[in-house]
């Protein structure tokens, strides 16, 4: 048996936590780049480097901040606890948190990328049509930012999948808990089990590949349908 | 203004632009094509776009049909999804994710109207688009997308038609292919059409009233054969001056291939492309095509003589010429001849003369 039952809770855990992150961050990240893709404001500039920070910051930065923010004394810490949710860091919602925060940029660029392509034009068009702005939204503009959404869904999932520093600042790498593929990886090689962490790796390098590989293809078709 | 009246256009606006301000204050009639023309960059599809709410002007007004879209004096602004418009927009603008049907379907599906599935098979019937409901917008050339265009803002059962220079886009065939949907558009249609264009060909086909645009201001406006031969303040639509004629065809000459369109005032031999008797045209003279004579023309090969009225007569750019407005029944022609042959015929104003007509274009 290749996989530990231990190795199976923690990818069972990485798919958890991955398909929550990316369900999240769709709904997070597409109002905010939509107004990146379209705002005149002087705001755009300073949200826009907020929201890319996650892409240059060292992961260990960024957890060490989350850890201190969620912790008993963080601003976020104190109000989870006034709502009586207790402290958050080392639990699956903490990583959740920071896994979303993470993976921000990888799904909000595609998508103002998209919105950007698409132009005002198609919004003016469903305008004189007599849509409303929020039913044109829905119904142009998300349907024409399809294969920007597709980017973003695949790209956070991925990214999350791969995560490690921030999983490792704020899950503290509990089994069961927060302990992801990554992290477990890094435990079998700790502790000289180095045929369990090849059977993780690979499956990690096979599965990479695989989500590379249908966004080459996916980069192939919109290419094709849209012109 | 008394003139406001509840049928017609009214569109007052200042906007203003990077080098100019946009200025105007227009009543339209309620039927017909109402061409807006000029250079590119003097505020035409800015007025459109104003009108449609898709930009904000200031201390503006717009009020089509006895709606009111617009008064700023009274605090009325409906957004653009308010306004009962057709907008068809320069370049191709049909959604890419859904096919014909669903483009047509999508005003349609938001109009709500009782009627909509029968104002949506007349649209469709007279663009002939019938056989493209199933393509996708990719599949379709670009003639065929502005019919569809054109149809989908139709089918919203619109009261008024803005079309931003429809045929921009468009190579010279695919504009000849869609120039004959638009004058069947020009014949059918009961609502207003305001149509934004720089091209001298569009507007002698399509125009009936005429608003000529310069730096955002009105330079002229009203019925286009009338704007046409203004001669103080002359509207150059093309390479030249000239007046436009509407006009039947009378008779065709089978031997000579000629036929001879009729207008009130008279009538103009011209060549024979093949339209049928009956058949409204309308005809472009040109200024430097027309030249006077006191007594009717003899041994001439110049075989289109009328009878007119010299009404009046400006100088031109360069001192040796002069225009003038001849008055041929309800007919207004223009004539650019030389000063010296202005006085040394003892030309003025009020004097019956005869006119010779060298050539005649057909625009429709």
């Amino acid at each position: 048996m290749p996989f530990s039952p231990e190795a199976l809770q923690a990818v069972w855990l990485t798919l958890r936590l991955a398909t929550l992150t990316t369900v999240l961050l769709l709904v997070l990240a597409t109002p905010l780049a939509w107004w990146l893709a379209r705002t005149p404001s002087r705001w755009r500039a300073p949200v826009s480097a907020l929201v890319t920070l996650p892409l240059v910051l060292p992961p260990s930065v960024l957890g060490f901040y989350l850890l201190v923010a969620m912790g008993p004394h963080g601003p976020l810490g104190q109000l989870t606890q006034a709502l009586g949710w207790g402290v958050l860091s080392f639990t699956f919602t903490g990583l959740l948190i920071g896994s979303v925060v993470y993976s921000l940029p990888f799904a909000v660029q595609p998508l103002q990328h998209a919105f950007e392509a698409i132009g005002a034009r198609p919004m003016e068009v469903a305008a004189t049509l007599r849509a409303r702005p929020l039913d044109a939204f829905f119904s142009v503009a998300l349907p024409l930012a399809r294969p920007g959404l597709l980017t973003a869904a695949i790209l956070s999932f991925a990214h999350t999948v791969g995560e490690f520093g921030v999983v490792l600042m704020i899950g503290g790498n509990i089994p069961g808990r927060t302990r992801v593929v990554s992290t477990q990886i890094y435990g079998h090689v700790e502790a000289m089990e180095y045929a369990q962490a090849h059977w993780l790796a690979g499956g990690m390098l096979l599965f990479s590949f695989v989500v590379l590989f249908a966004l080459a293809l996916l980069g192939r078709r919109s290419a094709r349908v849209l012109p | 203004m008394s003139a406001i009246t509840d049928h017609g256009l009214h569109i007052r606006l200042t906007l203003p632009r990077a080098s100019f301000e946009l200025q105007l204050d227009l009543q339209l009639p309620a039927q017909g094509v109402t061409v807006l023309f000029g250079a590119s960059g003097s505020g035409k599809t800015s007025v459109l776009r104003c009108v449609a709410g898709l930009e904000r002007a200031r201390a503006a007004r717009v009020q089509v049909g006895g709606e009111v879209w617009q008064d700023d004096a009274a605090g009325i602004f409906l957004p653009t999804h308010r306004r009962a418009l057709g907008y068809v927009f320069q370049e191709a603008s049909l959604f890419e994710h859904l096919d014909v049907q669903g483009n047509l379907q999508f005003g349609v599906r938001r109009t709500r109207a009782p009627q909509a599935a029968r104002t949506l098979q007349a649209a469709v019937e007279l663009l002939g688009i019938a056989e493209l409901l199933r393509r996708r917008p990719h599949e379709l050339s670009g003639g065929e997308r502005q019919r569809v265009a054109i149809a989908r803002a139709l089918a919203t059962d619109p009261q008024v038609l803005l079309l931003d220079e429809p045929m921009a886009a468009l190579d010279l065939a695919r504009r000849q292919e869609i120039l004959p949907w638009l004058d069947r558009l020009h014949g059918e249609l009961r609502i207003p059409m305001l149509y934004v264009t720089h091209s001298a060909d569009e507007l002698a086909r399509l125009a009936d009233h005429l608003v000529v645009l310069e730096r955002g201001r009105v330079k002229n406006a009203g019925p286009v054969a009338e704007v046409l031969t203004t001669i103080d303040g002359p509207v150059v639509v093309g390479d030249d001056a000239g007046a436009l004629l509407g006009g039947v065809v009378a008779e065709r000459d089978s031997r000579w291939h000629l036929a001879r369109v009729a207008f009130d005032g008279g009538g103009l031999w011209l060549r024979d492309s093949g339209t049928a008797v009956g058949q409204r045209v309308r005809l472009r003279v040109l200024a430097r095509d027309v030249s006077i004579a006191t007594a009717e023309p003899q041994h001439t090969s110049i075989q289109n003589h009328l009878q007119s009225r010299i009404e009046s007569v400006v100088p031109c750019a360069h001192p040796s010429q002069v225009m003038v407005r001849l008055r041929c029944g309800s007919c207004v022609l223009l004539a650019r001849i030389t000063q010296r042959a202005y006085v040394e015929l003892g030309l003025q104003p009020g004097q019956t003369v005869w006119v010779q007509v060298k050539s005649v274009a057909l625009v429709q």
